[in-house]
């Protein structure tokens, strides 16, 4: 609901949805049936009018942009001070051809740069510890210092925000502290993002990246925070995610729901290190879903925005209002794509990307429209970047800050999705907080419970998806074309874990050992940094699958809780 | 007659298991005896639970580009002397792959948005014909 100043503020027109005239004539031109929800449950009304709650007090208004409690957006100016970044995942083939794509993608308006490892790295391991032909496929190996300086090559380090990949221990980001002091290039010129940083989520829903025990994982994550904190000051070492919940199953308010529970358990852990809330908050991020329930997924930006706000002060005791910003990078749904008629996707894609927009996200990835087939070609992925670049440039939706604010829908929505919203951090903080609901499994049932119940809903033709269930076109060759998927060149994933087997074998071995030895017992040691040691363990030229395979021993390895 | 008997697995790296869960409930609720593995097994893993729990079907969840071990999975059936255990893909496998691995030898490949009950159905059907042989 909106504050509103009595004094000179007009009394808010009557509700026509109130109107009997009205009442009486939609019901002659509709039939009666079921009362339509969205994804989240909130019910759906044919008709909004003016919200008819009170104004309350500080904190349940709208404010303005950039002000407690940021339901308009995080920032005063938002995209009118700066774009939100067109940053779109790119991880293919060996590190070369990630090179040439993000060089390409930078050249075609990207502002931001995202590095995707290869499925073997993501497990932990190296190219050699994994069957060949899994190498490359979905994603890039990054195994050394070597290996992330032939991805970025003649890519300025300290001109362009990049993401990172990258899950405890976090040697992707060590590698990248590596290359830049290589290059003479201040720690403190950096930005970007952990962006695989938050183990909860994870755990619970993309357990392909959950290596390291959950107890490993949380002082792992602390220890990044508190060192990026000091060494890379500009440098986002947590991001939050709901994505990976919402692609698993959970609604839309759940998924913010748990990603708001989730950084109240690291908000938590740093606290008690004796860390004060606007040291570390301010560099706190978040990483959201954007499905094609249009205005639902603006509504649950606002909600969310509005209820990190009061959470970080209220609960958490930020004063700083850089702390209150929930500053997020959102992705187009890839769930809600297509395989059938896959071109249909560039219109869901582009649904997708106002709701982003609209919704003020500060980083937005738009989908390929073939990504219900492979890996993105990079015909589609240039595509989908110009998606960005027209609603941007030709449908100017950068011009007014949060446009949809004051609709009546919008701001009972808002409202409702809060609420929803609220009902699932409170779910989890019943059940111990996000750790231990995450632990026992709890988090996991209800994300299988609502992914259960979305498919049945496609099943019983109650949620209606063209070319899948309506409107098929199943005969139509040209409806159903696909670009062919891009691999890489035979021999050359060969080549290149024989040339890194070789590099392997040529290190000092001493060396090795006694470097491994110091990562190990710094793990072993509780009171210690470890991802200080993770730094220097890729300085000293252990790889990647050293570097996990050591700490697994020490801390446990990631086994996923999973609820069938 | 027993009631069927499924392996639900995933093989390779990939951890998205969303679609496997759904499947393992779906057969599940539709009287069937599923052993869900969870993600990241081996193609040796996989022959070995299905010969030791003597399975009448195996499903296959792929998303990202795991399906390139199915032929490996192939041979080591046939290695094992189980070659007529019928596998059935499920995911996301680029066309062309679909109908070399439908050459090899895979009984089905069902897309995201396939039915319960065509997969129930696709199931039940194999796992008859599997035990009786």
């Amino acid at each position: 609901m909106a504050d509103r100043d009595p004094a000179t503020s007009p009394e808010p027109a009557a509700d026509p949805a109130a109107d009997p005239d009205w009442q009486r004539e939609y019901a002659a031109q509709t039939k009666a049936g079921q009362p339509r929800k969205n994804r989240s449950g909130v019910d759906i009304k044919p008709l909004y009018g003016p919200v008819s709650n009170e104004p309350a007090g500080d904190g349940d208004g709208l404010g303005y942009p950039g002000q407690f409690p940021m339901t308009r957006g995080v920032y005063a100016s938002m995209y009118r001070g700066q774009p939100w970044s067109q940053r779109q995942i790119v991880g293919l083939g060996l590190p070369a051809d990630y090179n040439a794509r993000e060089r390409a993608l930078i050249a075609g308006g990207s502002t931001g740069a995202y590095l995707s490892p290869c499925n073997s790295f993501m497990r932990g391991f190296d190219i050699d510890e994994v069957p060949p032909e899994l190498v490359g496929m979905s994603g890039t190996p990054v195994n050394t210092v070597g290996d992330i300086d032939e991805c970025l090559a003649g890519i300025p380090l300290d001109e362009i925000s990049f993401a990172l990949g990258d899950n405890p221990p976090f040697t992707l980001s060590a590698m990248f502290l590596n290359l830049a002091d290589r290059q003479g290039i201040a720690r403190s010129r950096l930005t970007g993002t952990t962006t695989q940083s938050d183990y909860l989520s994870l755990c619970t829903a993309n357990h392909m990246f959950f290596r390291i025990s959950l107890a490993g994982s949380r002082r792992l994550l602390c220890d990044h925070i508190d060192y990026m904190n000091t060494h890379v000051p500009r440098w986002n070492p947590i991001s939050i995610v709901g994505q990976h919940m919402q692609q698993a199953g959970a609604t839309p308010a759940q998924a913010m729901g748990f990603a708001l529970s989730s950084a109240i358990q690291y908000a938590e852990d740093m606290k008690a290190r004796d860390m004060a809330p606007d040291v570390f908050l301010p560099r706190f991020s978040f990483f959201f879903d954007i499905s094609i329930s249009f205005f639902e997924e603006i509504a649950k930006f606002r909600a969310g925005r509005r209820l990190w706000a009061r959470i970080a002060r209220d609960r958490l005791g930020a004063t700083d209002p850089r702390s209150w910003r929930m500053r997020f990078h959102a992705q187009t749904s890839g769930a809600d794509l297509q395989r059938e008629q896959p071109l249909n996707n560039l219109t869901r894609i582009a649904v997708q990307a106002m709701s982003g927009i609209l919704g003020g996200c500060q980083s937005l990835h738009t989908d390929s429209y073939d990504e219900a087939m492979h890996s993105p070609s990079e015909h589609s992925a240039k595509i989908a970047l110009n998606t960005q670049n027209i609603l941007r440039e030709e449908a100017e939706l950068d011009q007014v800050i949060d446009p949809l604010g004051g609709s009546y829908y919008i701001e009972q929505l808002t409202d409702d999705m809060e609420a929803e919203i609220q009902a699932t951090i409170d779910t989890v903080d019943a059940a111990g907080g996000m750790y231990q609901a995450v632990n026992d499994g709890v988090v996991q049932g209800l994300i299988g419970q609502s992914a259960l119940r979305f498919q049945n809903e496609i099943e019983t033709v109650q949620r209606r998806i063209v070319g899948l269930n309506v409107y098929r076109e199943s005969d139509d060759e040209a409806m159903n074309a696909v670009p062919q998927l891009e691999r890489p060149p035979p021999g050359a994933i060969e080549a290149r874990i024989e040339r890194f087997t070789k590099w392997k074998a040529a290190r000092d071995p001493a060396g090795v050992d006694a470097a491994l030895e110091r990562l190990r017992s710094v793990a072993r040691a509780s009171d210690q940094n470890l991802y200080e040691e993770v730094v220097a363990a890729t300085a000293a030229d252990l790889t990647h699958g050293e570097i996990v395979a050591a700490l697994r021993d020490e801390l446990g390895d990631g086994v996923p809780v999973i609820v069938v | 007659m027993h009631s069927p008997r499924v392996l639900m697995t995933k093989i390779g790296l990939d951890g998205h298991d969303r679609g496997s869960r759904i499947v393992a409930t779906y057969l599940r609720d539709a009287g069937m005896d599923v052993i869900y593995t969870g993600p990241w097994q081996s193609v040796e893993s996989v022959v070995r639970v299905a010969v030791d729990e003597d399975v009448d079907v195996i499903g296959i969840s792929t998303l990202s580009n795991d399906y390139v071990l199915i032929p490996a999975l192939l041979d080591a059936l046939s290695a094992a002397g189980s070659a007529t255990i019928p596998v059935v893909v499920g995911g996301i496998v680029p066309p062309d792959e679909e109908r070399s691995l439908l050459e090899q030898g895979i009984a089905r490949i069902f897309h995201p948005g396939a039915t319960r009950e065509d997969i129930v159905e696709c199931v039940a059907s194999l796992s008859a014909v599997s035990s009786t042989e």
